[in-house]
């Protein structure tokens, strides 16, 4: 029987189950051979509670969240969370800098009080997590190879070192060369350094790699001239519950 | 005694979550509500005290179907604040990439969230065995969009080279002109979205309401012009405020929206009723034998509104590239002189037109934000044709009656998750 396959959405843009869908037709059809996918609200009517791996997408930001995820978790055998929000708290955590009624009070004034938000967490801040697939959004290839590997029944293969070794092999011109900050030394590969390829820097939404060799960092930013509160603020975009629990 | 207990929980093929909720006995109506539940992510906090730079790098995250609309209207802001006019080069780069995201987002709501209504399924999946060359198509449609935003910004969901000023990359010019062909063949394959639309069973149902859009003397507006409306005429972008009066219900969590009546309406069909005549000619022919007139009133039409505009973007990029091709591209010098002040962008993502507002003070922090989404522009409308649809429907059997409501809800696309921003 085909392994029965479920994506659930939390907190977030819902961009990583958008891209999930940014397959070749030949793709797609190779991917509905062999899994069901029996739960996909964003694009799917009927609704099952039997399945064997779940994605999850987004942070958990709200405490209705917290006993609907460990239900997912209760039925599924492998959990899987797709994206930055889920992986590492992502973007949704720049809210937890604040107060949250502060945060509440900016957005809706005098009407704050309909509303109820808790501090932004990755998932596995509340339940087990078996596999992550990352970034923001994450690349599909990765987010095929990490299916594969399960219908295989082996562990997904995701790279331990830092963007900088994939970003060499891309041929770019160091950032730092350029005059600008970049997370590529203590940021976890896997996407090709697509921002710098791109014209941008590294802006850490795969999360740190398991080591990160900091004082290399500090190296760095010292050989150029620039400052660690330079680098934090970058790095605060999608990694401020690692930042704040650290 | 006849009793209607509809409760759709999490409305399925729809981006986010929201929930019908209609109670009626003896043909009376006791409760009917769109409710909003999604989570809202508090994107006007989170932007205070970042720096410009990575201000439309965070807006992105807004929304992931329209997270070129998001940049863009962003850079517009900032723009707009710092006193930055962009080049024509830039303006041609980003119209272009705007029509990606057109075309992406109205190809996956109508071929993957419409049509298996039409065909009687529940998902685009099981049409894979049954209609393979439709679902072929739309892979194919889709692959396009995503590959011509890749072209130009290194991605689709949440574009990279896109700046305040300009493009951090530049695409090459003969890659421009190979994906020039694949625009000209997918026009083929619109032909064959046309006949499939045309088998669509529309509901007949008319409600007229006000029609919001931006407006442009020079083209049919995604990323220029000014505030139209079809009650009120035109309003400047920086008295943006005077028509959407945001406002909160404790049911939704997110805003909603009213100017001349109690609600109106953005999206695919107001840009069609407000700037029809600025259509291309392929489009016009489209919508006409589709059987779309200025103006329609129906809004289970926008679907067709969305397939005239997925032809005038096809159209559209196959003249932007010829006009690149024509004048080549040069490295722009995109250094940027920050100030202190406000500054407004606008455009009309796929879902309708969407506001930035930015404040920044002398270092280019920003201080204050204010995004108005077209999904909470709607929702409100969506209230008011539930409230017009119902007793004309509430006859029928309850799957029938909640069908139709879904149907509806789907018909205006919302981005839910992108409306509790």
């Amino acid at each position: 029987m085909k392994p029965k396959v479920a994506f659930f959405d939390f907190t977030g843009c819902e961009g990583c189950q958008l891209d999930a869908l940014n397959l070749s037709g030949e793709e797609l059809i190779n991917l509905l051979n062999a899994v069901d996918i029996v739960n996909f609200r964003e694009v799917v009517t009927e609704r099952e509670d039997n399945y064997d791996i779940a994605f999850v997408e987004g942070s958990i930001t709200r405490e209705s969240e917290i006993p609907r995820l460990q239900n997912i978790r209760d039925h599924a055998k492998v959990v899987v969370a797709l994206g930055a929000c889920a992986c590492i708290g992502g973007v949704n955590c720049l809210k937890n800098h604040l107060p949250m009624d502060e945060a509440l009070r900016i957005v809706y004034g005098k009407d704050a009080r309909y509303y109820d938000t808790i501090p932004a967490r990755p998932i596995d801040a509340l339940i087990q997590v078996d596999y992550y697939v990352r970034g923001c959004p994450p690349i599909t290839a990765e987010l095929l190879k990490v299916v594969k590997a399960l219908l295989l029944c082996r562990k997904p293969e995701i790279p331990n070192y830092p963007v900088c070794t994939e970003c060499k092999m891309a041929d770019n011109v160091c950032v730092f060369e350029r005059g600008m900050t970049c997370l590529g030394p203590v940021i976890r590969a896997g996407c090709g350094a697509i921002c710098v390829t791109s014209g941008r820097h590294c802006w850490g939404c795969r999360g740190l790699v398991d080591d990160p060799n900091l004082d290399s960092e500090k190296d760095i930013l010292k050989k150029y001239g620039l400052t660690v509160e330079q680098v934090v603020e970058k790095f605060k975009i999608y990694n401020t519950y690692a930042e704040v629990t650290k | 005694m006849k009793q209607v207990n509809i409760n759709v929980h999490h409305l399925t093929r729809v981006e986010g979550h929201g929930n019908i909720v209609l109670r009626a006995r003896d043909g009376k109506i006791e409760e009917l509500m769109w409710e909003v539940i999604e989570s809202p992510r508090f994107f006007e906090a989170m932007l205070r005290g970042r720096n410009y730079d990575d201000v439309h790098h965070i807006a992105s995250r807004i929304c992931g179907i329209c997270s070129i609309s998001h940049t863009t209207a962003s850079i517009q802001a900032t723009e707009d604040a710092f006193g930055i006019q962009p080049s024509e080069q830039t303006l041609l780069l980003r119209k272009l990439l705007f029509n990606a995201e057109i075309l992406e987002s109205h190809v996956l709501h109508v071929l993957f969230l419409v049509v298996p209504d039409l065909l009687g399924v529940g998902s685009v999946f099981p049409l894979v065995e049954t209609h393979k060359d439709v679902v072929l198509m739309a892979v194919r449609l889709k692959k396009l969009a995503y590959n011509l935003a890749e072209l130009l910004a290194g991605r689709k969901t949440h574009p990279l080279s896109c700046v305040v000023g300009g493009f951090a990359k530049l695409p090459e010019l003969s890659e421009l002109e190979a994906i020039r062909k694949r625009l000209e063949d997918a026009l083929v394959d619109l032909d064959t979205v046309v006949e499939l639309v045309k088998t669509l069973n529309i509901p007949d149902f008319v409600r007229e309401t006000e029609y919001i859009a931006l407006k442009d003397t020079k083209e049919y507006a995604f990323i220029s012009g000014e505030i139209a409306s079809t009650d009120a005429g035109i309003t400047p972008l920086d008295k943006y405020l005077e028509v959407t009066n945001e406002f909160c219900v404790p049911h939704s969590t997110a805003k909603y929206t009213k100017n001349k009546r109690d609600s109106y309406m953005v999206g695919a069909l107001a840009r069609f009723n407000n700037n029809y005549d600025q259509l291309l000619p392929r489009a016009k022919k489209v919508a006409e034998e589709l059987g779309l007139d200025a103006p329609c009133h129906n809004p289970f039409m926008i679907t067709v509104a969305q397939v005239a505009e997925t032809v005038y973007a096809l159209e559209d990029s196959i003249n932007l590239i010829d006009q690149i091709l024509a004048r080549g591209l040069k490295e722009e010098d995109n250094a940027v002189k920050v100030r202190a002040g406000r500054g407004i962008g606008a455009v009309e993502a796929p879902r309708g037109i969407l506001f930035h507002d930015y404040t920044y003070d002398e270092n280019g922090i920003l201080t204050k934000a204010n995004c108005i989404i077209p999904t909470n522009q709607n929702h409100n409308n969506i209230q008011k044709d539930m409230e017009a649809l119902v007793p004309s429907i509430l006859n029928q059997p309850e799957d029938k009656i909640r069908h139709t409501l879904e149907m509806l809800v789907r018909a205006y696309d919302p981005c839910i998750s992108c409306s509790t921003h």
